[in-house]
This record gives C-alpha cells, sequence and structure tokens, in this order.
C-alpha cells in the first residue's frame, strides 16, 4: 500500500497555501487574518496532542487545559522573573529566551502530564474522564491562588521571548514561527503514529484485552503517550503565551478541555490532520457566529451535533469522501 | 512418561460463596493436546483466564517449564510461553489481518519504545507474519480489514495470532465454537498440524473434535475435575455419562 502521488501532491499545494497565507491576506487587505491562521496554528497544535491520546489511544481526557496552562506559565513565570531580576525559588535565573522558556514549557508539562497520568491510567473509561477533569481543576484553582503570578487576573508578559534577531510581535513573524513548529510536530506525530509505539497505541484502542494477552503491559505504553500529549499541548501553550503576550488560568479551565475535544471532534477523532481542520473551523465559527448573535454557543452545538451525526467521522472525513468522489 | 511442560496443582478460584475452580489439578506434556470439557457454567473459561493471570487465584500453582507462573503478569507469562485464544473472538477489529499478526509478532520481538521507523514498512515483519497467515489459509485475506471477516475466518486469525506468540502451551477456548462442518475439518487439521510443535489445553463442546485430536480429556462440572483419562477411559467412565454425555446428544 503505497501512498498515492497526488496525497503528496495536494500537501504540497497546502504547504504552499500556508506559506502564501501572510501576503494573500495582506492582498486581501485583512492582515488581521494572518492572526487568526496563528491562532488555529497553535490550537491545532493542541487539538493534535489530544488527538493523539483520545484518537489513536482511546484515552479521553478531559484536562489537557491543563498542559496548555502549564505550558503558558512557565512562559510567563519565567518572563516576570526574567523582568524582575529575581530567581525564581531564589536559584533558578528568569528567561525571556524562546529557545529556552519552550523547550522547559515542555519539559514541565511533560512531567506534569507524567505525574497526573501515572494516577489516571490506573482508571478507565468514566472514571478517567473525571479525574483527569479533577487534576486539571486542581490547577486551575491554585493558578487561580497564585496572587504572585497575578491569580485570577493572569500574568502580561510586556515583551514576546526573543528568538535571535527575530521580532515575535510582528505578526509574519509569528505566523511563520508557529507555522514551521506546526509543521515539524505534525511530521513527528506522523512517524509516532506509524511507528511500534503507535502500532501498540492504536491496538490498545481497538482491545487492549488482546493486547494484553499478547503480552503487552498496557501502562508503560499509555503513559508514555500520555506523557507525549501533555507536552505537545505545553508547546502550544507556550506558544500562546508569546502570541497573546498574557497568560491566565482560563487557559487550563475546563471549558477549555471542552473546547479542545470538540476541535479534535469536529475535525475527525483519530486522524492525523483532522484537529488542524478541527482547530481552524472552531475558530471560524467562533468569529462568524459571535459576530452575529452572542448566544454563538447555541449554533456551534448544532453544527457540531449534524456533522457527529452524519459526516462518520468529522470534517476530515467530509473532505475525503468528497475529494474522492471528484477524481 | 515425561515431565509435563504445564502442571496446575490445587487451583482454586471463589467470586463470594461460588466456587468457581474447586482445586483444579491438570497438566500438559509437551507435544500433548489435553481436552477439557464440561457443561456450560463448568469453569473451563475461568479456568484459562486464571492460567494466563486474566483473573488472579485464590491458591494452587501454575508451572511452565517447573517454574511457578502464578504470580506473574499476564504479560510475563506470554514471555514465557502461554497464549490463549477467545471464545468470542477478541482481535483487532480496524486492524487488517496481516496487521494482527504482524503485531503480535512484533510484540514477541521486545519492548515497543521505537518511534520513528514505519512498522509497516518493516518487510522482515510483514513477511514472517505472511508466513503464519499462509499456515492458517487465510493468505489471501491479508488485506482485508478484520472486521470484515467472516465468524469462521476470525476463528482462524485467532488462531493464527495466538502461534505467532510462538507459544509453548496454547490455551484453546472453543476454537470450533460457530463453525460450520468443513471450517471444523479445516481447523482440527490445522491445530493437528501444529501439535508437534506446540501442547494445548483444549476446551471444547464440539465431540467429535475432542475425540478427534486429544491425547487425553479431562471432564470439569461445577469447577471440579471428575475425571482424567484418555478419549476410550472418559466414554467408558460412568460418572462422566450421568454427568455430562448422557445428557443426550445436543451438547451445546
Amino acid at each position: 500500500m503505497r501512498t498515492p502521488i497526488t496525497t503528496y501532491l495536494s500537501l504540497a499545494v497546502l504547504l504552499v497555501l500556508l506559506v502564501a497565507l501572510p501576503t494573500l491576506a495582506d492582498l486581501a487587505n485583512y492582515p488581521a487574518f494572518t492572526s487568526v491562521a496563528t491562532r488555529v496554528l497553535i490550537y491545532g497544535i493542541a487539538a493534535a496532542s489530544l488527538n493523539f491520546v483520545l484518537g489513536f489511544g482511546g484515552m479521553v481526557s478531559f484536562g489537557h487545559a491543563a498542559f496548555f496552562g502549564i505550558g503558558g506559565y512557565v512562559v510567563g513565570i519565567l518572563y516576570q522573573h526574567y523582568s524582575l531580576g529575581e530567581p525564581l525559588f531564589g536559584v533558578f535565573p528568569g528567561s525571556n529566551q524562546l529557545l529556552v522558556t519552550v523547550p522547559l514549557a515542555v519539559l514541565v508539562s511533560g512531567a506534569m502530564a507524567a505525574l497526573i497520568g501515572a494516577l489516571s491510567l490506573r482508571t478507565g473509561g468514566v472514571q478517567f474522564i473525571m479525574i483527569t477533569l479533577a487534576f486539571a481543576q486542581m490547577l486551575f484553582f491554585l493558578f487561580v491562588s497564585l496572587k504572585t503570578y497575578g491569580g485570577d487576573d493572569g500574568l502580561i508578559i510586556r515583551r514576546a521571548n526573543e528568538l535571535g534577531d527575530l521580532n515575535l510581535r510582528d505578526r509574519q513573524t509569528m505566523y511563520y514561527l508557529c507555522l514551521t513548529i506546526a509543521v515539524s510536530f505534525l511530521f513527528l506525530l506522523w512517524r509516532i503514529v506509524n511507528s511500534r509505539f503507535g502500532n501498540v497505541l492504536i491496538g490498545l484502542r481497538q482491545s487492549e484485552r488482546r493486547m494484553a494477552a499478547l503480552g503487552l503491559s498496557a501502562y508503560r505504553y499509555k503513559l508514555a503517550a500520555f506523557v507525549i500529549s501533555g507536552m505537545g499541548c505545553g508547546l502550544a501553550g507556550a506558544l500562546m503565551a508569546n502570541f497573546l503576550r498574557y497568560v491566565s488560568p482560563d487557559m487550563m479551565h475546563w471549558t477549555k478541555s471542552g473546547e479542545l475535544m470538540v476541535m479534535v471532534i469536529l475535525g475527525g477523532v483519530g486522524t492525523l490532520f483532522g484537529p488542524f481542520i478541527g482547530a481552524g473551523a472552531f475558530i471560524m465559527l467562533e468569529s462568524l457566529l459571535a459576530a452575529w448573535t452572542e448566544n454563538w454557543q447555541l449554533g456551534l452545538g448544532f453544527i457540531l451535533l449534524l456533522l457527529v451525526l452524519y459526516t462518520n467521522g468529522g470534517l476530515q472525513a467530509l473532505f475525503s469522501r468528497l475529494f474522492r468522489r471528484d477524481a | 512418561m515425561t515431565r509435563p511442560i504445564l502442571n496446575v496443582t490445587d487451583l482454586a478460584k471463589r467470586f463470594g460463596g461460588l466456587v468457581a475452580t474447586d482445586n483444579v489439578s491438570i497438566d500438559v506434556r509437551p507435544g500433548e493436546i489435553h481436552a477439557l470439557i464440561g457443561p456450560n457454567g463448568a469453569g473451563k473459561t475461568t479456568l484459562i483466564s486464571q492460567l494466563l493471570g486474566e483473573l488472579p487465584h485464590d491458591a494452587g500453582r501454575i508451572e511452565l517449564e517447573g517454574r511457578e507462573i502464578g504470580k506473574l503478569s499476564t504479560a510475563r507469562r506470554v514471555h514465557l510461553g502461554l497464549a490463549r485464544t477467545f471464545q468470542v473472538t477478541c482481535l483487532l477489529p480496524d486492524y487488517t489481518v496481516l496487521d494482527n499478526v504482524a503485531i503480535a509478532i512484533q510484540l514477541r520481538q521486545g519492548h515497543s519504545f521505537r518511534f520513528w521507523g514505519n512498522v509497516r514498512k518493516d518487510s522482515a515483519l510483514r513477511e514472517k507474519a505472511r508466513g503464519f497467515l499462509r499456515d492458517a489459509g487465510l493468505e489471501d485475506r491479508a488485506e482485508v480489514v478484520t472486521a470484515n471477516l467472516s465468524h469462521g475466518e476470525q476463528k482462524q486469525l485467532e488462531l493464527a495470532v495466538a502461534l505467532a506468540t510462538e507459544p509453548r502451551v496454547l490455551l484453546l477456548d472453543e476454537p470450533m465454537a460457530g463453525l460450520g462442518h468443513v471450517e471444523s475439518e479445516q481447523m482440527i487439521a490445522m491445530l493437528r498440524g501444529c501439535k508437534q510443535r506446540v501442547s494445548m489445553i483444549l476446551v471444547e463442546h464440539d465431540m467429535d473434535a475432542v475425540f478427534a485430536l486429544a491425547d487425553r480429556v479431562s471432564v470439569l462440572v461445577y469447577g471440579r475435575i471428575i475425571a482424567t483419562g484418555t478419549v476410550e477411559e472418559i466414554r467408558e467412565n460412568a460418572e462422566v455419562r450421568t454427568a455430562y454425555l448422557g445428557e443426550g446428544e445436543d451438547l451445546c
């Protein structure tokens, strides 16, 4: 089974379009679209990370906003210590270097995912959903009460992190940075999903009993997947903190976990591109419907309902069926 | 007499007041098919689950090649050479037939913390998996999604997957259940074919299959083994006849 050449072609066309997007947006006299696209890319990374455990691994985590938020707060807290010149815990100096803050954000959210995963993965099904939700809410309230770091109001990051000579405050620069990271991340996920590890993970979703009978100790593989997924969400959170130059506990509120899940379902559970498509659809719908009525979630709910009932696999499945009809 | 490869002594399991396994002792010698028969609810599947460690037992010993494995995890037991098939087929439904066998070989080859290479382009693995499918007569169906297989083919695949883990002892839970006459014949031929490589405990209701394959038969009733012997001995055993065989021709 070889991947058809048309798939590579359409991917190449898509990539060219994405690279040209800021120019096209400027030409269309709608430069703000570049920022919308940046948001889509960042949420796409987060949703793809959630999809890694939810869609491929069958672990329905309802607490992934926690890792998104932690990623953001690592950037925010490091910046605060950097700007005030006070070391964190009296030892670690703060930083505003992207090459320091983002990897740290990924590591810290990975460590948190290891901790939360180690405890929640001892359960399954509904208990797993509730425990991940509970952990996320605990972190939410922890950051609400952390007055040093802004509490309820969140933290303002006066200047975006530095990366060489790049000005990350610039809309287009930030877009290209996020595009590069999103594409690399997707490539990484693609390799993992098709690797031996991915094979085991997808097997576990289909039948844990079968995998056990084949001699698999499921727990460590699920935990590894959960950590990878948490790291991906942390990466997205760190980028979001740089993009908005602001972090707040809202980033880890349970509704954010819900939004990520909606993106995954909209786009297509257990697909590689689905979460990115879903993130795009979600953000478009949010802005379109919100311009029309303040009860925009009602409209979104209906659309989600239709997609779930009739597309049999979200927007990704819908697109691929439309394309196949053309061919 | 050769030393048994799998030796179970005084295995016991209770679910509250119900004694599911009542001091069961059973052994399998190398190259032997030891059939386990008994009416529904006798505790045959429960016994298999305990042997593989999916269900913990309360008391007794399970020895594989002289080594006590009763406290080990299912994964460890599988690596030491136990495998099972399921009465209600338990396969990976979204994967192709070939994927189902390949993943069994993959897990046999060691840990799967390998994140980079494409597992479906691992030609050695794929070729090996094809070999097992060829033995099971499923080679033509390699690229079919498992959920689309017929019931009989799924049963054959169950066996192919179990054999792909290269077990020393195979625990078969009603491999003939739901098979037509021709399919049963094929299954019997296949089991007979791998008898030299792997010893088996065969739980089965199809008496023709049991009498055709088994070297010894044990009869389990209410969690207790009431008789063990050769096919002839079991056929002649009065207690067995009343408890089980005497219930008429309709044995399912």
